[in-house]
């Protein structure tokens, strides 16, 4: 029992390991900034074009979301960074994590701002058109936010799933958290790191997963 | 005088399907036109064609002397405002209170200022009896206050015609009443109004001229006392007995 409680809790070995813990979880928030603000934005543009009435719209963006939602991420990761330096294009470890985490990611969120779209009435669509606001006026002040507001819970679950997966950057040694954390673990040959770092993600995203559950009740009455 | 609105030699197909066969109709300046006919017989697509909700076939409609199948999509939209649009299911946007309803248009598309349009649609809700209902959301209005408030959204933009879409068709009956008596205002106010509707009595009372159409045609039209108490087809006179006897 002290065994375990030496090699999974060891407090001492936390302490030590903190610093470059914080320093890790440093990098995985600023690349959730990265991915979760590029693919907000980015899924809704892909959205919109996959809803879009214009099949030469249509078409291209939804063979990206299925294309980008059907390929592991991982794969996409260690294509960019590893793959494509054999074309010529070489990239730091942090803009090829973010590249291949944005193309997956926006995808995700794309499909969900889709049902959004979709779940609205064609009456709120004519209804402002009919009162002379163009198509971009429309959507901004009448279709998205109400989009938006339906899928709130999706788009929020879709954010926890986007940080949990910036831990697979450690594979291409972005010192984000996980990497810290493994480091710290070989350093010490102890797995107390790996146990804080699990700790510092739950408390990073169990207030969301909380949410989530929340609202998605709230909405279900 | 130039007719507020007329419409010449319209037709509309979807697809294979006609469903509009050359229509012409005239509406003058303050006149109140009812359409009636069966479900189906075109009343709702033409008055579609009018904004161009619904892109015609072929043919030309004039607001006010401009025949707005000229337009470009871009004049499209500042076209749209001469014409305010009344739907059966009333269309208010559900994240905005009402006076937001009425504002944005004016806002975004018209380029009023805040206050000003703020202002306006104050003026407007007070005309259909719900100032008072200015920071509500539209889901705490029954469905005739909807349909009010729906009305001053577009009467807000100053429109030269309203088009109405079965505006009480979607009210439980004792609430038809308030939208009515609004839409009578209006009238005596002179705005033009096209009205589909199935109030065959409001109809009698307050249109200047009742058009029927069925399949896809106009098969008469004439005054009220005319057409009510006189139809000159069989297709009118058994549209009508059919009507009464639900009635």
């Amino acid at each position: 029992m002290p065994g375990i409680i030496e090699m999974f809790f060891n407090l001492d070995i936390m302490r030590q390991s903190l610093p470059l813990l914080l320093g890790g979880l440093w990098m995985t928030l600023k690349l959730c900034a990265v991915v979760i603000g590029l693919g907000l934005v980015g899924g809704l543009f892909l959205s919109l074009a996959a809803t879009s009435p214009r099949r030469w719209l249509r078409w291209p963006a939804m063979a990206v979301i299925d294309l980008m939602r059907a390929l592991p991420p991982l794969v996409l990761l260690i294509f960019i960074y590893s793959g494509l330096p054999f074309a010529g294009v070489e990239m730091p470890a942090f803009a090829a994590v973010a590249i291949a985490f944005l193309l997956n990611n926006s995808a995700y969120y794309a499909e969900v701002y889709r049902a959004g779209l979709q779940s609205l009435p064609r009456g709120q669509w004519e209804a402002a058109r009919a009162t002379g606001l163009s198509m971009p006026q429309t959507l901004r002040h009448v279709i998205i936010p109400q989009a938006v507001r339906n899928v709130l819970p999706d788009l929020l679950s879709n954010t926890v799933e986007v940080v949990k997966l910036t831990s697979l950057a450690s594979v291409v040694s972005l010192a984000e958290l996980l990497y810290q954390a493994n480091m710290a673990r070989s350093v010490t040959y102890n797995s107390s790191p790996l146990v804080l770092a699990a700790a510092i993600y739950l408390v990073l995203l169990w207030p969301m997963v909380r949410l989530v559950s929340r609202y998605q009740r709230k909405l279900s009455i | 005088m130039t007719p507020m609105l007329e419409i010449a030699a319209l037709e509309k197909r979807f697809g294979d399907t006609t469903v509009l066969r050359n229509i012409d109709l005239k509406v003058r300046r303050g006149e109140l036109v009812f359409v009636i006919g069966p479900s189906g017989s075109g009343k709702s697509t033409m008055l579609r064609c009018c904004n161009r909700l619904e892109e015609p076939t072929s043919g030309s409609i004039f607001i006010a002397g401009r025949n707005i199948m000229n337009a470009l999509s871009k004049d499209l939209n500042s076209l749209r405002l001469q014409t305010g649009m009344v739907f059966q299911g009333f269309h208010l946007y559900p994240h905005m209170s009402v006076v937001r309803n009425v504002m944005l248009a004016q806002v975004k598309a018209l380029k009023r200022g805040e206050a000003e349009a703020k202002a306006r649609a104050m003026d407007m809700l007070d005309r259909v009896g719900l100032a008072h209902k200015a920071e509500a959301m539209p889901t705490e209005l029954s469905g005739g206050q909807q349909q009010r408030v729906a009305i001053a959204r577009a009467l807000a933009l100053d429109p030269k015609v309203m088009l109405f879409d079965e505006p009480t068709s979607a009210l439980d009956p004792e609430l038809v009443g308030s939208v009515l008596k609004v839409m009578k205002d209006l009238k005596a106010q002179g705005m033009t109004m096209l009205v589909v509707s199935h109030e065959m009595g409001f109809a009698r009372e307050a249109a200047d001229r009742v058009v029927f159409m069925d399949g896809g045609v106009v098969v008469e039209q004439g005054p009220p006392e005319a057409i009510f108490g006189n139809p000159q087809h069989e297709r009118t006179r058994a549209f009508l007995s059919r009507v009464s006897s639900h009635a």
